[in-house]
């Protein structure tokens, strides 16, 4: 257990309702949702993924904290916006799934391996070191994320297109050697710096 | 009456100058009408053609008069002449709107024509210009029964309107429910906190009101009478608050309304839900704690301060193993997030979860529901199967049906919403089974039915039993698909959850409502005229007392309880209780009950009246009785949307298919009609029927009727009838039509040329 998800624990007990409002992004809105179902019923992603939106606030009702934290839902989650806009209690139900994916992923609960999750820290990772995407490195990063045998089945399945994309200068092999960088990139990392403490601060990861 | 003098005016207007042949329908009128004076008009319902009949009833001493134009629904305004008697042929909706169109079509349209003028003609000589009833009382006070919400709001509003009004409240004040309450559900914006009952404050309204009467500790002991002459004998329990104790006082009255309300449903019928254990309470008993705690932290009864609490919802209600309550009380899960609210609002950290398996919050209760769950309410749909005392608390087991998973929870207190149980007195099924018993000689029966008249609410001094007849699950009576206030006790109304389930705002909204109905009645009968819905008749029944034989069959029959007997049993009818439908006209088999412009004459001269073409003609004649209330208005949409059906029918409407008296047919079926339709209102559980019972009495009567026709050597499909609803005018001449085809099909009818 991450030292981030022991203290939320002590803290809340078993008022997992009370963490999401705390800590969750939009979590105050959990408790509005009156189980419609409407939201289960827009997302495309229906069938395939864990829990619908409604279930997972039925779940944080419940008070079912390790379920809901390492659901792939929120993962699943294409930001296509139609729960919000059916919603008839108007929950920011987008957001509030991106909320609880951060969340999870900051405790350390979110499920281990889940592609969006693994695309998406790939992708930050590779933003943040330099302010700037290194659209090689991150391929490459994607391609090898499974290791290494699969990586080079990646490569020789991508060979195609890879060489497509450098003879119409739109790859350059060289950007895997360091690659561009933004202007100010010590700046950048001080400002996601300050945004981080201002977060914590904010959802009470200080105290 | 001394001399009638008839005349008949046919209109050539809207087309009918155009479609039929008008100097016929004049001839028609003069000599086989006989019509002492016809004339022809243009536009009839303009005013130089108002003013023409208006001319003639003045100064040709005209007393009778038909108006062969549109039909009776049509142009009321216009052809409204209070002094004279009247019928309307109905040519526009009734035959050149629905006729085919085309010159092939034109015999059978002037066919159709004629026979309605000869009709309204025949129908004019058998009519007298109903004079009102000469009963007319003047008694307009108000009794209320009950002086809950319900009664106190139907009390106020009728004072403040003017009228006197009586109270009567067998509890020491008044109140009712509403004072055992801590707080009521919002009933203003922003629906979001609960709200004061506000019962003390109207409560002293009303007792400070001058026109308003409080007869508190009291019950009524017998009612007797009718609308605008009721004596309500009031009797006062002993160790009462007022004057003289253990006294009865009689009240005139004019109409009552009765707001007797409810009981809680029985918590200890609900074992599995813990009904019993010390840490399970109904809402009532809830807002009993909650007044204890005077806005405090809620307490239980052993003092213990409640940090947790489970609502469930529908406890012992919408119940289908027949064991408890079969209905939904409509309140309970406002009342639930109300009550919730105590605990959140006294302290935000008392875990409240309401356990529902559908919220219903009717009205504004939706924003109620918000507010609810923004003060941290957790609303979890779920069933509850057991509800287990462990050590201090309460162990709630149940299936979250939204998670699919059997679990349970703890709780400090659980809260069973329980529904409301109407207190409507007497169930008049159970009263006739027990006096019949009674009368033929039970000596438990006779016990029985004395218990019985002790839990009569009105203790009604009428032929058919102490109170008002009971609707579905012993609530009070209610016409409730159409008229929900209609009653089958004439100006006796039933306001609040006595009538329904309902809120203390519905309750409210209900006796304002109520409180009209009755001044409606009053009125009405001050004037000698009929109550809803023919409001505003001045006919009524009249009996030929030396023809009758006394078979009770109208007494019985009369939905409303209108007809007592005397000693030597023959009817009395009470004009004022009378709904003039007409059931006890179609029922009497000696037929001496009439009305001065409805009679078993007035519609058996005009089915006389038509034309029977001979067997070799293929013409064959349909009689259609159709109901006034929805089947005529149907038959008229049908014209108006230019829906065509076969012109071989004739069409009489009647009151209702209750009055209609077997003799039309057989009278129709000798004369050489092919087929009789009757066309009513929806009967059954879910009955549309305007006067209640009189489309099914109708339905019952011609289920006998079939030996007849096989007597007469005819078969049973020469009569059939339908349900017809108001809006159903493209079914009506699908029916028709299909109905006329069946019979072409059949060959005429044997009794052709009989007549
Ligand atoms: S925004 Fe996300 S959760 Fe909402 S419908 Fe789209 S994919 Fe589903
Ligand atoms: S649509 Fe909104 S209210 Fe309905 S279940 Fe989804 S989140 Fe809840
Ligand atoms: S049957 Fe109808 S018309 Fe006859 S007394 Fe009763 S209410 Fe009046």
């Amino acid at each position: 257990m991450s030292e981030q998800n022991q203290q939320a624990v002590a803290r809340y007990r078993n008022n997992f309702l009370k963490e999401v409002e705390d800590r969750v992004e939009d979590g105050e809105w959990v408790k509005m949702c009156m189980q419609c179902g409407v939201c289960a019923g827009s997302c495309p992603f229906g069938p395939h993924w864990e829990h619908s939106p409604q279930k997972i606030f039925m779940m944080i009702r419940a008070g079912k904290r390790e379920e809901v934290l390492a659901s792939d839902s929120m993962w699943m989650c294409t930001s296509c916006y139609n729960c919000i806009v059916r919603c008839p209690r108007k929950l920011p139900i987008t957001h509030i799934m991106h909320g609880l994916a951060h969340y999870a992923h900051r405790l350390g609960m979110a499920p281990k391996g889940q592609p969006t999750r693994e695309i998406a820290r790939l992708f930050w990772n590779n933003l943040a070191k330099t302010g700037r995407v290194n659209e090689l490195k991150f391929s490459l990063a994607m391609y090898f994320k499974d290791g290494f045998v699969q990586g080079i089945k990646n490569l020789l399945a991508m060979q195609g297109i890879g060489m497509g994309l450098m003879k119409a200068r739109r790859l350059n092999p060289m950007e895997i050697l360091g690659g561009h960088k933004c202007k100010d990139k010590d700046g950048i990392h001080k400002m996601i710096a300050k945004a981080r403490e201002i977060e914590e601060r904010k959802q009470g990861y200080a105290s | 009456m001394s001399e009638i003098k008839t005349a008949a005016y046919i209109c050539s207007g809207c087309g009918l100058g155009d479609k039929l042949d008008i100097p016929q329908l004049g001839k028609i009128a003069l000599k086989e009408g006989k019509m002492a004076l016809v004339r022809d008009h243009a536009f009839l319902c303009n005013s130089a053609g108002v003013q023409m009949i208006r001319d003639d009833i003045e100064k040709e001493g005209v007393t009778h008069v038909c108006i062969a134009a549109c039909s009776r629904r049509a142009k009321t305004e216009a052809f409204h002449f209070p002094t004279v008697a009247m019928t309307r042929a109905n040519l526009r909706e009734g035959v050149i709107w629905v006729v085919a169109e085309g010159s092939e079509h034109d015999e059978v349209r002037q066919e159709m024509a004629d026979d309605y003028v000869r009709m309204g003609c025949a129908e004019l000589k058998k009519v007298k210009l109903p004079q009102g009833n000469p009963n007319t009382t003047l008694q307009k006070r108000i009794l209320v029964v009950g002086g809950g919400m319900s009664g106190l709001t139907a009390a106020f509003e009728a004072a403040e309107t003017g009228y006197e009004v009586v109270i009567v409240e067998k509890q020491a004040q008044l109140g009712g429910w509403a004072n055992k309450l801590w707080k009521r559900v919002p009933f203003k914006a922003p629906y979001a906190e609960p709200q004061a009952t506000g019962v003390a404050e109207l409560a002293a309204k009303v007792s400070a009101h001058p026109r308003i009467r409080v007869h508190l500790n009291s019950t009524i002991a017998e009612t007797s009478g009718a609308p605008g002459r009721f004596t309500v004998k009031v009797a006062q329990e002993s160790g009462a608050v007022t004057e003289e104790s253990g006294a009865v006082t009689e009240e005139a009255i004019g109409a009552i309304v009765q707001a007797t309300g409810f009981t809680t449903y029985d918590i200890a019928k609900l074992p599995e839900l813990g009904g019993g254990q010390a840490n399970v309470v109904d809402q009532a008993g809830l807002e009993a704690l909650a007044q204890a705690a005077n806005g405090g932290v809620l307490k239980r009864a052993d003092g213990k301060e409640i940090k947790s609490v489970v609502f469930l919802q529908c406890a012992g209600q919408r119940d289908e193993t027949g064991k408890h309550l079969a209905y939904c009380s409509g309140h309970c899960c406002a009342t639930s997030i109300k009550q919730a609210m105590y605990f959140k609002d006294a302290n935000p950290d008392t875990d409240t979860v309401v356990m529902y398996t559908d919220l219903r919050v009717p009205g504004m209760g939706e924003d109620f529901y918000r507010s609810a769950q923004s003060k941290g309410v957790i609303f979890t749909k779920g069933k509850a199967s057991a509800v287990e005392a462990v050590g201090d608390s309460c162990k709630v087991n149940f299936k979250d049906l939204i998670l699919d998973e059997a679990t349970s929870l703890d709780a400090d207190l659980v809260v069973l919403a329980t529904g409301q149980v109407p207190s409507a007195g007497v169930n008049l099924d159970a009263w006739d089974k027990v006096v019949s018993e009674a009368d033929g000689g039970s000596e438990a029966a006779k016990q029985n039915k004395s218990e019985m008249q002790k839990t009569s609410i009105l203790n009604l001094a009428y032929r058919q039993g102490p109170d008002m007849p009971q609707f579905k699950y012993g609530f009070a009576d209610s016409h409730f698909i159409c008229f929900p206030y209609e009653t089958r006790r004439t100006g006796i109304y039933a306001a609040g959850p006595v009538r329904r389930p309902m809120d203390m705002l519905q309750a409210t909204e209900d006796a304002t409502g109520a409180a009209l109905k009755a001044i409606q009645a009053v009125e009405n009968a001050s004037l000698g005229r009929a109550a809803h819905p023919r409001t505003g008749d001045l006919s009524f029944p009249m009996v030929r007392l030396e023809g009758c034989t006394q078979c009770k069959r109208c007494t019985v029959e009369c939905p409303f309880g209108a007809i007592d007997e005397d000693e030597r049993r023959f009817p009395v009818f009470n004009e004022q209780r009378c709904r003039r439908c007409g059931t006890c006209m179609g029922a009497c088999p000696v037929r001496v009950i009439s009305f001065e412009n409805y009679s078993v004459d007035t519609v058996g001269s005009q089915l006389k009246a038509v034309e029977i073409p001979d067997e070799f003609s293929e013409k064959p004649r349909v009689l259609i009785l159709a109901c006034e209330n929805d089947a005529y208005p149907a038959l008229d949409m049908a014209g108006l949307s230019r829906t065509v059906y076969s012109a071989f029918v004739r069409i009489i409407p009647v009151r209702c298919l209750g009055s209609v008296n077997t003799i039309w047919i057989t009278d129709a079926l000798n004369s050489g009609y092919d087929g009789v339709m009757m066309m009513g209102c929806k009967k059954g559980d879910d009955y549309q029927c305007h006067f209640v019972k009189g489309s099914e009495l109708a339905s019952y009567r011609m289920s006998k009727i079939g030996d007849t026709l096989t007597q007469m050597g005819l078969e049973p499909e020469r009569v059939s009838s339908y349900e017809v609803a108001i809006t159903d005018n493209a079914r009506v001449a699908k029916f028709i039509n299909e109905y006329v085809e069946q019979l072409v099909n059949m060959g005429p009818s044997p009794m052709k040329g009989f007549g």
